[in-house]
């Protein structure tokens, strides 16, 4: 039973998630421009569904504002309500 | 004289001088009633995402204007009865996003960056 058993020096390293950060405060970004698709398609998934603060690593301030601009951009038939493989 | 920012989607089968001749009615309009363009960026045919009215694409523009705030109520009403407008939306922009309009339309700058000024 020990003998099967293998100890390692050193505790094996699991990967470490990466440290998600809040890239509105990191580069100072103010304001959300619902009409900036591209940049838009970073916070919704392949159905367009929105993503949550703890995926996309926004703070609440703006996380509500990527949340309107999206809504706009889907008011203004520049993102999609529901789609299948939008990226 | 709050900053508003104005984006429309026109019927595809617009012809172009239409299109011209409608983007000038409504300039005219927010002139009129004292208001004034910042700037005027039509996009021109575009692919929906979804399809509005059974139409697959729509032609659009986007106008940026300072006006008083109860002249939006009257161009609200011009623009419902406007049948070659599938669909509006008229935003009001803050100081940052006025800053970022301005910023786009000069500097041009990747988002990435730090926002200068």
């Amino acid at each position: 039973m020990a003998k099967n058993e293998i100890k390692y020096l050193t505790a094996i390293k699991q990967e470490k998630p990466k440290k998600k950060f809040c890239r509105f405060k990191k580069y100072g970004i103010k304001y959300v421009d619902y009409k900036d698709v591209e940049f838009l398609k970073k916070f919704i998934n392949e159905q367009g569904k929105m993503l949550p603060k703890r995926l996309s690593g926004n703070s609440l301030k703006y996380q509500r504002k990527v949340g309107d601009a999206i809504k706009k951009a889907r008011q203004m038939a520049l993102l999609p309500y529901v789609t299948d493989l939008l990226k | 004289m709050n900053n508003y920012e104005l984006m429309i989607i026109f019927t595809p089968v617009l012809s172009e001088d239409d299109f011209k001749s409608a983007q000038k009615k409504y300039t005219e309009l927010v002139t009129e009633n004292g208001g004034a363009i910042v700037h005027s960026n039509p996009w021109g045919l575009k692919s929906l995402a979804y399809p509005i009215q059974k139409k697959t694409t729509g032609i659009y523009w986007v106008l940026e204007y300072t006006a008083n705030p109860d002249f939006n109520e009257k161009m609200k009403i011009q623009m419902l009865r406007d049948e070659q407008i599938m669909r509006h939306m008229i935003t009001k922009l803050d100081k940052n996003a006025v800053e970022y309009n301005y910023v786009k339309r000069n500097g041009g700058f990747k988002v990435t960056e730090k926002m200068e000024g």
